[in-house]
This record gives C-alpha cells, sequence and structure tokens, in this order.
C-alpha cells in the first residue's frame, strides 16, 4: 500500500497544476467565463479567508457537492486548498471518479496565494455556536445565511410589551433578531398572564420592559436588548424610533397610533401594525411610501363609544399570540427580504369561525401625511387630529 | 340578499350577529336596509347628511368602497359588504 504523501505525488503526477499568477490573472474581475474556482478547505478555514469569486466545497463533500457547484463536467474546474495536497487529490478525484475532463489543482494553495500578496476575501459569518442555533434557518432558501446575518445586524422596535408584545418579543430573539428594543411603561400584573407570555408569575410587579428582557435572554443570551420603561408620546417619540429598521405596534390606543404612524412615515421605517379585540385581530404592515400609511386606512378615529380601546376589554387569550407570531412572521419577511409582506394589505383574523379574511388598502393621494414629502411633516403635526382630548375623556 | 359582516364593536347593535343579510341594489341601499333593521346602527354608520361616517370603512368583498363609488357602488346577491371600524387593542 502506498503511502500517503506517495498518494499525493501521485495525484500530482495525473493532474494538471496550475500557478496562482494564471488563477489571479483569470479570476481578476473576481470570475472567468468557463473556470469555475472551487475551495475544497474545512468551513472554518473558508471563513477565514477564501480567493474572491470561489465556491466553496469541503472536501469531505465533493462528491455530493461538486455537481451544485459545476454542473458542466467539461468546463475547467480549478480547486485550491490551503496548500496543495487536497486540491490534488479532489481534482483526481474529478477526473478518474466524477467525470470532469478539466480539473486542475493550483500549485501552494491559498498560502502560495496569499504569498504573492493577491487579495482575500474574509466573509461574515457565524460563530459554530451561531451555526448550530440557527441551523434550521440556514436550511431554508429564503433566509439562509445571508438572511441570518440580515437578521442579526436587524434592529426591531417593540411598542408595548403585553399581548401582541411579548410573543413578538420571544420568537424575534429566538430568530435571531440582533437588537430588539422594548419600549413600555407598566409593570407585570397578575391579569396580563392569561395572555402576556414574555412575563411570568414570579414576576408580577416587575416593570414589563424587565420582565420581558430576562424571557429575550433566556431563549436567546446574544440578543441586545434596548429598554425604554417611558410611555411613547410626541416629546419622546423621533428619539427612541429613529435607528430602527422595523417596528412592531401592540398599542392599545389610537392616539398612540396615529403618533406613531405620523413619525414613521417621517423616518420611512415599516410598521409591522396590529389590533385585537375578543377573538377577533386585523394586521397590517405600513411601508411609508410603498404602500398606505395607517392614516390611509383610518383616516380619523372612531368616537369614544365605538373605541373600546380606552379602557379594560375582554379579549381570547391565546388571540394575541395568533396575532403576534403573525407580526414577528412579517418582521422577518421584512428583514429578509422574503415573500409577500401584508402591505397594502389587511389581513383580520375571526378566531370563533376560524377565518382569515383579506381586504386591499389603498394609499389615500390626499392622505394628510404620507402624500407629502417626509421633510415636510414637523414635530408639531406628529400624531394630530381633531378632538383627542375629548375623545379619550369621553372614553373614560 | 348581500352579505353584511359586523365587526366586534358593532354586534351589541345587532343582537350580538356578525353575518346580517340585506337586500339592496347598491352598497348605501344595503347598509339603509341594515340601519332599517338595527336602528342604533344608524348613527354609528352615517352622519347627519346620510354621507357614511369618515371613521367606517366598507368595503365591498374586498375592495374599499371609497375607491370603488363609494354607497352608490352596484351590489349583487352573493357579494359581501365589510363594516371595518378601527381597532387599537394590543395589550
Amino acid at each position: 500500500m502506498p503511502t500517503g504523501s506517495e498518494l499525493i505525488k501521485k495525484a500530482k503526477e495525473r493532474i494538471v497544476e496550475v500557478d496562482p499568477k494564471d488563477v489571479h490573472a483569470a479570476f481578476a474581475g473576481g470570475s472567468a467565463n468557463g473556470t469555475v474556482l472551487v475551495d475544497v478547505r474545512e468551513q472554518q478555514e473558508f471563513d477565514q479567508g477564501h480567493v474572491p469569486g470561489a465556491v466553496h466545497v469541503p472536501r469531505g463533500h465533493l462528491e455530493s457537492r461538486i455537481e451544485g457547484a459545476a454542473p458542466d463536467k467539461a468546463e475547467r474546474v480549478i480547486i485550491y486548498c490551503a496548500s496543495g495536497n487536497r486540491s490534488a487529490l479532489a481534482a483526481k478525484t474529478l477526473l478518474d471518479e466524477l467525470g470532469y475532463s478539466d480539473a486542475q489543482s493550483m500549485t501552494g494553495g491559498i498560502t502560495l496565494w496569499k504569498d504573492r500578496g493577491y487579495d482575500v476575501e474574509v466573509p461574515r459569518a457565524l460563530n459554530p455556536e451561531q451555526r448550530e442555533r440557527y441551523s434550521r434557518h440556514l436550511l431554508v432558501d429564503e433566509i439562509g445565511l445571508e438572511g441570518q446575518l440580515k437578521l442579526l445586524d436587524a434592529k426591531v422596535l417593540l411598542l408595548g410589551a403585553g399581548g401582541l408584545g411579548s410573543p413578538a418579543a420571544l420568537y424575534l430573539a429566538a430568530a435571531g433578531v440582533g437588537t430588539i428594543g422594548l419600549v413600555d411603561n407598566d409593570v407585570v400584573d397578575l391579569s396580563n398572564l392569561q395572555r402576556q407570555v414574555a412575563h411570568s408569575n414570579d414576576r408580577i410587579g416587575v416593570p414589563k420592559v424587565d420582565s420581558a428582557e430576562i424571557s429575550i435572554h433566556e431563549i436567546n443570551p446574544d440578543v441586545n436588548v434596548v429598554k425604554y420603561p417611558v410611555r411613547l408620546d410626541s416629546s419622546n417619540i423621533v428619539e427612541i424610533i429613529e435607528g430602527y429598521d422595523v417596528i412592531v405596534d401592540g398599542l392599545d390606543n389610537f392616539p398612540t397610533r396615529y403618533l406613531l404612524n405620523d413619525a414613521s412615515v417621517r423616518f420611512k421605517i415599516p410598521v409591522v401594525s396590529a389590533s385585537i379585540l375578543g377573538f377577533d385581530g386585523q394586521i397590517s404592515v405600513f411601508a411609508p411610501y410603498d404602500g398606505p400609511c395607517y392614516r390611509c386606512l383610518y383616516p380619523t378615529p372612531p368616537p369614544a363609544e365605538l373605541a373600546p380601546s380606552c379602557g379594560a376589554n375582554g379579549v381570547l387569550g391565546v388571540l394575541p399570540g395568533t396575532m403576534g407570531l403573525l407580526e414577528a412572521t412579517e418582521v422577518v419577511k421584512l428583514i429578509v427580504g422574503a415573500g409577500d409582506p401584508l402591505i397594502g394589505r389587511l389581513l383580520l383574523y375571526e378566531a370563533l369561525s376560524a377565518t382569515f379574511t383579506e381586504l386591499k388598502v389603498r394609499r389615500d393621494p390626499e392622505c394628510p401625511i404620507c402624500s407629502r414629502d417626509p421633510s415636510e411633516i414637523s414635530d408639531e403635526e406628529l400624531g394630530v387630529f381633531p378632538d383627542y382630548e375629548a375623545f379619550c375623556a369621553g372614553a373614560g | 340578499m348581500s352579505t353584511i359582516k359586523i365587526p366586534p364593536v358593532l354586534r351589541p347593535s345587532t343582537g350580538g350577529e356578525k353575518h346580517v343579510e340585506a337586500t339592496g341594489g347598491t352598497v348605501g341601499e344595503v347598509l339603509r336596509a341594515l340601519t332599517d333593521a338595527h336602528s342604533e346602527l344608524g348613527p354609528q354608520l352615517f352622519a347627519e347628511d346620510g354621507s357614511l361616517n369618515r371613521y367606517v370603512n366598507v368595503y365591498l368583498n374586498d375592495e374599499d368602497v371609497r375607491v370603488l363609488d363609494g354607497l352608490g357602488t352596484a351590489v349583487v346577491e352573493s357579494d359581501t359588504v365589510v363594516i371595518l371600524p378601527a381597532m387599537a387593542g394590543g395589550t
């Protein structure tokens, strides 16, 4: 039996070796027509830096994956590794066992490539723990590594850490959203626990932002939680929302929903908005200037007797879970750019009849807010609508 | 007969009914037939001048009647009219 080094020597005699300078010349623009450059090293080595334009097929997966990377067996395939040994063996496999007609190995591997001073691309990568944690996302084409990195970079602001905010916070944390902002000035009450699943019995009396932070970190300690234990109003909204990528609206009253709408249009931040009452829920995505805004849908708030938001109302405990998770799903879609978000559509869910109804929402060309340029929307206009004081006073 | 979907906040005015059947050739006629049968709904849906209140959205099937012909939008028997006031509950 030959030794390992004899086997490598034989492989190198069998194949054509190509100098890095020729590979560099062929891939000067990052790609070369008719040639596929394959890096056969391990994941960790590839992540530390590879030749720009190379596709990664670890040698251990060569037979099962090479045809995906180089489907045309008549094309030239240049393989490299760290020093030129593994690539020589891989090239021999391609020639002798997989039917490729022109498989070559780069002499000296990436070590010689670097010595020559050629560029190396260092991709952003997940650490081993992240690869394991998000492995089910990585297996989904619509998310994959690129989408997961977007999630890790994303900043999502949750307005309310209550019924809608709780499930959204937990699942967005689990999904790997890098920064979650929580705005809530309330403390956990026993009556919240029928539905607000980010809180717990032993945290009654604790500020909701602190309680939700504990739950978020229990499921994913890497999430950066930014807490705003305040009531959102016109004096703080600009400072709070600026810089977030997506806002999740779980607010419990109309005045703040209008305020949020106006400010989010001004800063062009999409808002995933849901509301719940009894057994019924609504959800839509308001993406400023891509679709209608909240005021396009609801130009004016209803009178107090038709706006049961100011007082306490009954709600099926599961319902905010359903609606909050629909919100979280829309957030993930917006961040990774997958699918068709609920922009320009309002989805109604009736839990008792288990039916969904979809309604079209149009941009209002005369909308007092989103028909104008964002720079024209002044601080004083944010959240303004007639009779606001009378509106909530009437609701008691 | 067209079907009108009644939202939660208006159901006390329809005796709890979620769906009400009403006859009419236009959205306006269907809604008037509804308010004739359930008088409490009248001021909730219509302003004094007979127009729809601004805070009430009405859809014919999935389309806002504001982008159709408003209350004059023609209705056929198989149509569903959806009344949709804003909701704000989140907690």
